[in-house]
């Protein structure tokens, strides 16, 4: 039978959610809008009033909030409550610009750790289980978040932090880790080691929590079958509170959203207009209840698809599937909106390497898309005829994926530039502006 | 008789036969035979050369998408006809070549022909028979 963290909230008829959603948004709005300069700024600039927000209906009439914003008002430029009712920072590594410093009143603690607690007891956990996170602890949301919400469920928490993969196994074995906590990639490595080790035996482990980075359907399968567990996928961002924004539940396909905190939209990433359920579009999220760092209509730039059928599940909150890519990354070829990341998960079902390079052009005026990629050697024959069958096999997947033609070229190993840090995956030769 | 030979991927770019030649030289690996086959971006180019594991596993480590292929070669009569005699019996017995060609070998001094066909070990005996090998 299905367990719940908060069975009345999680499985609140939609009508209830919806005006329970439309109570907080008009309260959220009032609030920034007296308190916060940037927010009301933003407001007047687009001459909205408080006073025109009645309810979800007319969340479209407010301003969007981008990662630029967050800059531009760092480090205090956004904060709903003074220091002193403060408790806490997280931060993000900063990778695409300046860090993201988010703010913490216990109160927005919390409401985080109850989404995690939710996520856990959707898994199958209870407090009978030994929760070992290996998430980073510290400025990173996913230790801190999920050691809260295994807290609240009332797991015995193994705080273990990431790294010292060794001494993960032993506590893993020693103590009898029945759900793991940590990224995809490094529950793949876990597997792997304990398989090198020949300990896979002693594991008791039934449940994985993974998220912070993108994985495939293909990588759970492996993680599934390896360390003999069910693999669900977690979803946050520090803007937010961290993990736990949304998660799976037992039917592993998509993850709830925590509406009752976060009221999800999906947008075109170019025109910004607002997308029916159903639609590929950027992910915008408005918090209700967050009181410390609220956001309003933050552009996450990720991409995906909102679903809103009810769940044999029960929980009656919408899903959203894996993030298929970034806005940022966006391409439009022929009218066509193209991710690398379609790109990479056809090259990576049909055995190519993960070492490619697209290239965009215009010939004639109309777009060119070229992919290269490097030759295997396990594609290697003695017949071109062989290897141009491969290729078409390539192109023909490409199309299905993206709508729209590609051409491929086989390149030799190492052909492709490398970098320290992530590959120059896109070279768009087309002089548009 | 029945050898090894080694195909390998090279890109379609000025230069890269000559690279690929000089590591089989810096690796001192003698070259008995080369062909290369055409597509738009790459080329295949097959080889007869020692010890063809070997090599095929020393140009794997060096980047080079590489196989090894078991082919019949055939010692051809250096005169006017007999390659029609062997290709004749290959087409009243419906074998179809993939591709072919020739070289001189090192051991018989010999010209040798390279047959690529579906199933070496039937077309061998099937030339055994018609008095050829």
């Amino acid at each position: 039978m299905e367990r719940y963290y908060q069975k009345d909230i999680e499985t609140m008829p939609r009508e209830q959610l919806k005006k329970l959603q439309s109570e907080r948004l008009v309260k959220q709005i009032r609030h920034v809008y007296d308190n916060i300069p940037y927010y009301r700024e933003k407001m007047d600039e687009k001459n909205v009033k408080p006073s025109d927000i009645h309810g979800i209906e007319d969340l479209h009439k407010l301003p969007f909030l981008s990662k630029a914003d967050l800059r531009d008002a760092y480090p205090y430029g956004l904060m709903g409550k003074p220091l002193k009712d403060c408790v806490r920072i997280q931060s993000t590594s900063g990778t695409t610009g300046r860090r993201v410093v988010a703010f913490y009143t216990q109160h927005d603690i919390d409401l985080w750790e109850d989404c995690c607690a939710r996520a856990i007891v959707a898994v199958g956990g209870t407090d009978e289980d030994v929760c070992q996170v290996c998430y980073g602890y510290g400025l990173f949301t996913g230790g801190p978040g999920l050691n809260g919400g295994s807290h609240k469920v009332g797991c015995l928490t193994l705080p273990m932090s990431s790294g010292n993969t060794e001494r993960q196994l032993q506590f893993m074995t020693d103590l009898k880790s029945t759900i793991l906590c940590c990224t995809p990639s490094y529950a793949s490595y876990l597997a792997e080691s304990a398989i090198e080790a020949g300990i896979q035996d002693q594991l008791h482990l039934k449940a994985g929590i993974f998220g912070a980075e993108a994985w495939t359907e293909e990588m759970r399968q492996d993680i599934q079958n390896k360390l003999g567990i069910k693999a669900y996928d977690i979803y946050g961002l520090t803007e937010l509170s961290g993990p736990g924004v949304s998660f799976e539940c037992s039917e592993q396909r998509g993850m709830h959203i925590n509406e009752d905190h976060f009221i999800a939209e999906i947008i075109d990433p170019v025109t910004e207009e607002v997308l029916p359920y159903g639609s590929k579009g950027e992910l915008v999220f408005t918090s209700i209840t967050k009181e410390a760092f609220p956001m309003i209509r933050y552009r996450t730039r990720d991409i995906c698809v909102l679903n809103e059928e009810p769940c044999s599940c029960g929980r009656t909150h919408i899903r959203m599937s894996k993030p298929m890519g970034r806005s940022d990354d966006m391409l439009i070829i022929r009218g066509v909106n193209v991710f690398p990341s379609q790109i990479e998960t056809v090259l990576l079902n049909q055995g190519m390497p993960a070492n490619y390079q697209i290239i965009v052009d215009r010939v004639h005026n109309s777009d060119t898309l070229d992919v290269e990629v490097e030759m295997p050697t396990e594609l290697m024959s003695d017949t071109v005829t062989d290897i141009n069958k491969k290729e078409k096999e390539l192109i023909a997947a490409l199309r299905a994926m993206l709508g729209i033609t590609a051409r491929v070229h086989l390149v030799a190993p190492k052909s492709i530039a490398r970098s320290e840090g992530k590959a120059v995956r896109v070279i768009d030769k087309r002089k548009l502006y | 008789m029945i050898i090894n030979q080694i195909s390998v991927f090279l890109e379609n770019k000025a230069g890269k036969l000559a690279e690929f030649i000089r590591v089989l030289a810096d690796n001192k690996i003698d070259l008995q035979a080369l062909s290369i086959a055409e597509s738009q971006d790459y080329g295949v180019l097959r080889i007869i050369a020692d010890k063809p594991e070997e090599t095929a596993e020393l140009l794997r480590k060096q980047n080079w998408p590489c196989s090894v292929t078991p082919v019949l070669a055939v010692t051809v009569p250096d005169r006017p006809g007999s390659l029609t005699n062997i290709l004749a019996i290959l087409a009243d017995n419906n074998v179809s070549l993939s591709y072919s060609y020739a070289f001189l070998s090192r051991v018989s001094g010999k010209a040798m022909v390279v047959l690529r066909v579906e199933d070496n070990e039937s077309t061998m005996a099937l030339l055994k028979n018609e008095g050829i090998l």
